[in-house]
């Protein structure tokens, strides 16, 4: 029976997927960003995300904000428990912003270094961080009664969160790549389609790895798969989005192997939301502390008006946003607007 | 160190610098409308010019307001945890509304603002220009309401929840549109008006000066001195409507910005004083009896002050007293000039007027000032509640996060913030340096008109 906390469980995953699809791209163009060595192949980088990226990352912000709004607890245990993962990942967000604001507004050759580098670095700290976030709240974290976090920052940063963390980079880097290769042409083009096999080379190893160790470490993952098999479709699907990304990249089908890598991180993330279902944040070693869709959620009645707020909202959203990325399709031009 | 202090100097520091750049962005927004409807109404190139300047200084500001706009969302989790478990039922919907209805549509046309010049028609552009500026108001909208609900709380009980007590919705409508909600929200609006107005008069009053781009400047300043002159009236219009509210609703506060400490009494009006807190005693020049009749419209109706509450009730009396009065000190100078300017403009002798040009290029200052003193008012007014009756600010802050934590993040945002500031204003002045662009005379819009 699907209750109001489960459509706002739900909600919010959508919100987090499509950020992490959105600044996805955005976040591994950062990622590749120092591998080019022209300054025009790297205009043509911050160019090509140019349009999209802020709004991208207002996915980031609702999603917080529906967090808050639908899940107040949990927001409170997790932003306050992970002080200083996110006031890292902030600082990121703010170096990886304005280096795309002021990058190219000078001609000085430190100056562009200087914000190439800030950019390269924030859009891969800022990866990390989301996947060490990802990562813990898989694993699950110790809270206690009052189901405030119990931990550390360094405790945060346990192997299996940091192998999510870089299977996060190592996701949005192929992910990026392909979003290059789809929005350039010539020179940069042919560069960076030589690049795509080895993200997905990267990302496939990766995923092996946090796929067995979450088997092996984290059984809790599974059971909602083991009990309900239909469910299995889900890795499946995964799998095959991830099988069919070379695959149209051989045949020089690149939307179409952009759209397997965004259909392999909506797949992933639905596994994740899978797995830890209903808990928002498990509690460790004592698992009576845990946060729930049901004890960390606001009223029924807020729930509702939330519903219908989102009702009203995101379908607009969805409308234009598809318009503008419409209206911005095929390859980046420089001019005398451009980054 | 005090983890609350601390918590209270970031929060302050960062929504202080945050709020340098989402006035401008509101005010340009509607100042950019109008440039460009004026274009396509007479297809004079100039004011093609005008707005493709001011769009590459919108983005300059823009981006800036959303890098530290992000940190404002994650710090109710981060340093206010306690805060949001006990609120975020009421609180919460009001930012997660901003994001849908507001950030979306803002982020979203600024792509065509400020990229799709060859992408779309003419017509399609400026569409995209007003969904900007109305995005960015709907910003201000959600993001005020929150705000005055913490001061006016309106439309919620109080329940004890599966993890303890908190605030719960019980009438949205009223949350939204909570006591102060109206007049607090116009009057914010106006005064981000009369920011981009005076950023506007600043530029162009620069290029005069310098015997630049004239034309481009005399065409900029009569928009931004008509802006100047709507919101330098609805601010006080508006000013005048808070205070009223705030003596309905929170006399602690009111009394706090005009230093009235009789616990009954009737209060004149200070136009300067200073404020004794350790003798409960405020001294200055004051205009006997003006207050009583502004809140009641009666000389001799006694207003409530101070000593009507407990100590530990009262706000900060001093930095309330002086930021208010330099608020309303700073508003009533603008206010003059724009009458000035107004005047001299219908003589016909603004723009040949030298003096007056150069306080328009110093005047910048002024409304970003009344804006900061303003929510410093508001903000410290409230003291020593979070919610006003409901949550004090000492109980509301995170409990896991410790004073050591809060001062690096705090050393950094410093850091950071002053190293954002430097930039910031180094590329404005490049940019206003760099001044229209003889292309932007040029048809830039897509030849086919659409596509």
């Amino acid at each position: 029976m699907i209750d109001l906390n489960i459509t706002w469980f739900g909600l919010v995953g959508i919100l987090i997927t499509g950020y992490a699809i959105l600044d996805g791209f955005d976040l591994g163009t950062g990622a590749l960003h120092l591998f080019t060595r022209k300054d025009e192949h790297r205009r043509l980088l911050l160019n090509a995300i140019g349009p999209v990226w802020d709004g991208n990352e207002v996915w980031l912000v609702t999603g917080g904000g529906a967090l808050f709004a639908a899940f107040p607890e949990a927001y409170a245990t997790v932003f306050s428990g992970f002080y200083t993962a996110f006031i890292l990942l902030l600082f990121a967000l703010i170096f990886r912003a304005v280096a795309i604001e002021f990058r190219s507004k000078q001609p000085m050759a430190w100056w562009r270094r200087m914000w190439d580098a800030s950019f390269a670095v924030a859009s891969v700290v800022g990866s990390l961080l989301l996947g060490v976030a990802f990562g813990n709240v898989v694993w699950g974290v110790p809270l206690d009664a009052r189901r405030e976090f119990a931990g550390t920052f360094l405790s945060l940063l346990n192997p299996y969160a940091l192998l999510v963390g870089i299977t996060t980079v190592a996701l949005f880097m192929m992910h990026g790549a392909i979003y290059i290769v789809l929005k350039t042409e010539g020179e940069l083009h042919v560069l960076v389609r030589g690049w795509v096999n080895n993200t997905i080379i990267f990302f496939v190893i990766c995923y092996g790895i946090t796929t067995m160790a979450t088997l092996l470490f984290v059984p809790h993952m599974t059971r909602h798969i083991v009990v309900y098999p239909v469910l299995f479709v889900l890795p499946l699907l995964t799998m095959l989005a991830i099988a069919n990304i070379p695959r149209e990249m051989h045949h020089g089908r690149d939307f179409l192997a952009f759209l397997s890598s965004g259909c392999t991180i909506a797949g992933l993330m639905a596994l994740m939301a899978v797995g830890v279902f209903p808990y928002l944040v498990l509690s460790k070693p004592n698992p009576d502390f845990s946060l729930t869709i049901y004890n960390a959620a606001s009223s029924p009645k807020t729930l509702v008006i939330m519903l219908l707020i989102a009702a009203i909202g995101v379908p607009i959203v969805l409308a234009y946003t598809a318009s503008i990325y419409y209206i911005f399709r095929g390859k980046v031009k420089l001019d005398v607007m451009s980054y | 160190m005090d983890p609350i202090l601390l918590a209270r100097v970031q929060f302050g520091l960062t929504i202080a610098f945050h709020y340098i750049f989402p006035p401008l962005s509101i005010g340009l927004g509607v100042i950019l409308v109008a440039m460009e409807a004026l274009y396509l109404k007479t297809r004079n190139p100039l004011y093609l010019q005008m707005t493709r300047f001011w769009v590459r200084v919108f983005g300059l500001t823009f981006a800036l307001g959303v890098a530290t706009g992000v940190v404002m969302e994650f710090q109710f989790g981060t340093n206010w945890a306690t805060y949001s478990r006990f609120v975020g039922d009421v609180f919460g919907s009001a930012l997660a509304a901003e994001g849908i209805f507001a950030f979306f549509l803002e982020s979203g046309f600024l792509a065509i603002l400020l990229f799709g010049w060859d992408k779309v028609s003419p017509r399609m552009h400026l569409f995209s220009t007003v969904m900007v500026a109305l995005g960015a108001h709907f910003s201000a909208i959600w993001i005020v309401v929150a705000n005055s609900w913490m001061q006016t709380p309106a439309g919620f009980h109080i329940v004890e929840a599966a993890l303890g007590k908190r605030a719960e919705v019980t009438d949205f409508f009223a949350v939204v549109f909570n006591p102060s909600t109206l007049v607090r929200l116009s009057h914010t609006v106006l005064g981000a008006w009369q920011a981009a107005a005076f950023f506007v008069l600043s530029v162009s009053a620069y290029y005069l000066l310098r015997r630049q781009h004239q034309e481009f400047a005399r065409a900029s300043m009569k928009i931004g001195m008509a802006m100047a002159v709507l919101a330098s009236f609805g601010s006080l219009l508006t000013g005048h409507a808070s205070a009223l509210v705030v003596s309905q609703y929170q006399p602690a506060k009111l009394a706090a910005m005009e230093g009235h400490y009789p616990a009954s009494a009737p209060a004149g009006l200070y136009l300067f004083g200073f404020v004794d807190e350790a003798e409960e005693r405020t001294g200055g020049l004051q205009i006997p009896g003006l207050l009583s009749v502004l809140v009641h419209g009666d000389p001799a109706k006694p207003v409530t002050g101070l000593k009507a509450f407990p100590k530990a009730d009262r706000p900060p009396v001093a930095p309330v007293f002086q930021a208010y009065h330099a608020m309303v000190g700073i508003g009533s100078g603008l206010m003059g000039l724009t009458l000035l300017g107004a005047f001299l403009w219908w003589r016909g002798s603004l723009f040949e007027t030298r003096w007056l040009l150069w306080i328009y290029v110093f005047a910048v200052l002024g409304p970003q000032a009344a804006n900061q003193l303003g929510w410093f008012t508001a903000e410290v007014g409230r003291q020593p509640w979070i919610v006003y009756g409901i949550m004090r600010t000492a109980d509301a802050v995170s409990r896991v996060v410790s004073a050591g934590q809060i001062l690096a993040s705090l050393i950094l945002f410093t850091l950071v913030y002053l190293m954002l500031f430097v930039l910031f204003i180094y590329l404005l002045d490049q940019k206003i340096r760099h001044g229209p662009l003889a292309d932007d005379l040029a048809m830039a819009y897509h030849p086919k008109g659409s596509r």
